[in-house]
């Protein structure tokens, strides 16, 4: 049902349209400060933490474990699973699973990127790995 | 003449007071709804004193530094309807505005300060203007939006605004119609393009912060289901509620499954309606008919996911809000003989008590079983009036009625089944927003003199 779902493209703004530009490449990226070398999602130019302008973009590896996810189960385009996944880099982001069975997924489960298509830029999702 | 304690003493103007003090003298005894004057005091004079007050008091009275006691809940107002297809939003707000005046027994003239948030339709000054507030006295707003919890914020910055002197009557509403249609979208923040598209909703940020506090300290759908079956019991006793229905836990893990790990009966309901407040000095509400009841402390927090940094789901920003309140109170939870809390879904109550210190992090589900917050049973009453989960969430908003409720509980007006005896302190705490993503947090304690 999720494969067939239309999702919204991206408005974008000069602030995140590199994230967008990546990931019509298929890249995933985060935001990384130089200054304290925390990352950080979704990304921001001043870094969240230390307040540095020094911050870069890094292609982040796409990897990460379910923090969090919940089932809704009914909508007016179908269940849908939204959830948290801390990336490998750290940061844990909020996304919609997807390419599963929704009722099995856990806390803790390996999940990977997986992009899908809209009228603009492409969204990320994550699936199991 | 004004009402003597309308006006602080200003600085600028110490050297008359003395004299201005004797020649007003007169008027002091006037009741204190029942101003003529214009937008400025004319003589600024001293508070008079009804009675006899304790140093504390005093202390608390006049010390810029805190708001412990320096406001008073003169006038609440619920609006009886949860479903309103009749009536416009605006006229909601004057329905609850004209019930929470005339409760407090002041003229809408009287009131020189307005609160309202995102559910008044066009904000502050087209509210201000249809309520038909007097203009001319009117000299303070706040259309803070942070939404369920917006009005317990409200109730702080009108204190704030009380003690500052920037006014002395505040009025506060609440109104809307969800039940009878959508609810206008919230403009979108930076975040939009990276989370709009996962559709967070109530039911499923909430069900994440569940499934993760589940995860993390072994809480069950038994033990939140004791939540609803605690508001159930009172609900009973409310002719206003919408589900009067006692249900049990069984029926709770027998609902079907909305968003996982939350049933049906672990969410609220979704009402038409509204609720209005009067907020005043401790002067004016002593001239005022009603039991007196004053706000002692207040707290206000936000918290998100923060670039997704150390992501934790299992407490919310009342964990920041909470001790806040309690600290310029100068109570701890154990003496609170009420709680009133937000109930937007049955995992917000076992967060907030945590998070409020009526329990160690992780033992809310513990707490919150068996009973434990049915009025006459359990160590800690909740939410007498059926809550959000049983009676009424005006506009999805569930902190206005939060505040009612233990007012009514602080004044013995509660209804006789559910009220507390001799309760002399009482918390009311929400939040707004999404407990699973961004959200803000408010804590009133409140105490009856």
């Amino acid at each position: 049902m999720s494969e067939a779902k239309k999702y919204p493209a991206p408005v974008t703004n000069p602030e995140t349209a590199a994230f967008w530009d990546a990931a019509k490449e298929g890249k995933f990226m985060i935001k990384r400060c130089t200054a304290c070398g925390e990352a950080h999602y979704f990304p921001r130019s001043i870094c969240p933490f230390c307040y540095s302008d020094k911050t870069v973009w890094e292609e982040a590896s796409g990897e990460g474990t379910i923090y969090t996810w919940s089932l809704m189960r009914k909508s007016p385009t179908g269940p849908y699973a939204i959830g948290y996944v801390t990336l490998k880099e750290g940061p844990s982001v909020q996304t919609n699973f997807v390419d599963c069975d929704l009722t099995s997924l856990k806390i803790g489960q390996k999940v990977k990127v997986v992009f899908k298509p809209t009228d603009g830029a492409p969204l990320p999702f994550f699936t199991p790995a | 003449m004004g009402f003597a304690s309308l006006y602080p003493s200003y600085g600028h103007y110490g050297g008359a007071l003395q004299s201005l003090d004797t020649r007003a003298s007169h008027h002091l005894r006037q009741p204190a709804a029942l101003s003529q004057g214009g937008i400025f005091p004319r003589l600024p004079i001293r508070p008079v004193r009804f009675r006899k007050k304790s140093q504390e008091e005093t202390r608390a009275e006049t010390s810029v530094l805190t708001i412990k006691g320096k406001a008073y809940i003169a006038g609440i107002y619920e609006h009886p309807t949860r479903h309103a297809p009749d009536k416009s939003t605006a006229q909601l707000h004057a329905e609850v505005a004209k019930g929470a005046i005339e409760d407090a027994g002041i003229s809408k003239d009287d009131v020189d300060g307005y609160f309202c948030a995102g559910d008044a339709p066009g904000g502050a000054w087209p509210m201000v203007d249809y309520l038909g507030l007097n203009t001319k006295k009117l000299r303070h707003v706040d259309s803070t939006e942070t939404g369920g919890c917006s009005y317990i914020i409200h109730l702080g910055h009108a204190a704030e605004a009380i003690a500052a002197g920037k006014c002395s009557i505040a009025l506060i509403t609440l109104a809307g119609k969800p039940r009878t249609g959508v609810m206008p979208p919230r403009a979108a923040g930076a975040e939009v393009d990276f989370e709009s598209a996962y559709g967070a909703t109530t039911h499923n940020a909430y069900g994440m912060c569940a499934m993760r506090h589940m995860h993390d300290y072994g809480t069950t759908s038994e033990q939140l289901a004791w939540i609803k079956v605690a508001a159930s019991h009172h609900a009973q006793y409310n002719p206003h509620a919408m589900l009067k229905d006692v249900v049990t836990v069984e029926d709770v893990l027998n609902s079907p499954m909305i968003s996982d790990p939350l049933h049906r009966m672990d969410c609220c309901v979704v009402s038409d309606g509204g609720g209005a407040l009067i907020v005043t000095t401790p002067e004016i509400a002593r001239s005022l008919k009603k039991p007196l009841v004053k706000l002692i402390g207040h707290g206000e927090a936000m918290k998100g996911p923060r670039g997704g940094k150390d992501l934790d789901l299992t407490y919310s920003a009342g964990i920041w809000s909470g001790p806040r309140a309690f600290e310029e109170a100068g109570i701890t939870p154990k003496d609170i003989k009420y709680a009133s809390i937000y109930d937007s879904f049955t995992i917000t109550v076992l967060m907030q008590l945590e998070d409020l210190g009526f329990c160690k992090k992780g033992e809310g589900g513990k707490f919150v079983a068996d009973g434990n917050l049915i009025s006459g049973v359990g160590k800690l009453p909740f939410n007498t009036d059926g809550g959000g989960l049983c009676s009424n969430h005006p506009v999805n908003r569930g902190g206005m009625t939060k505040i009612i409720e233990a007012v009514r509980q602080l004044r013995g007006e509660a209804h006789p089944k559910v009220q507390v005896k001799n309760c002399d302190l009482a918390i009311a705490h929400g939040t707004g927003g999404l407990l699973g993503v961004r959200h803000a947090a408010s804590t009133a304690i409140l105490e009856r003199v």
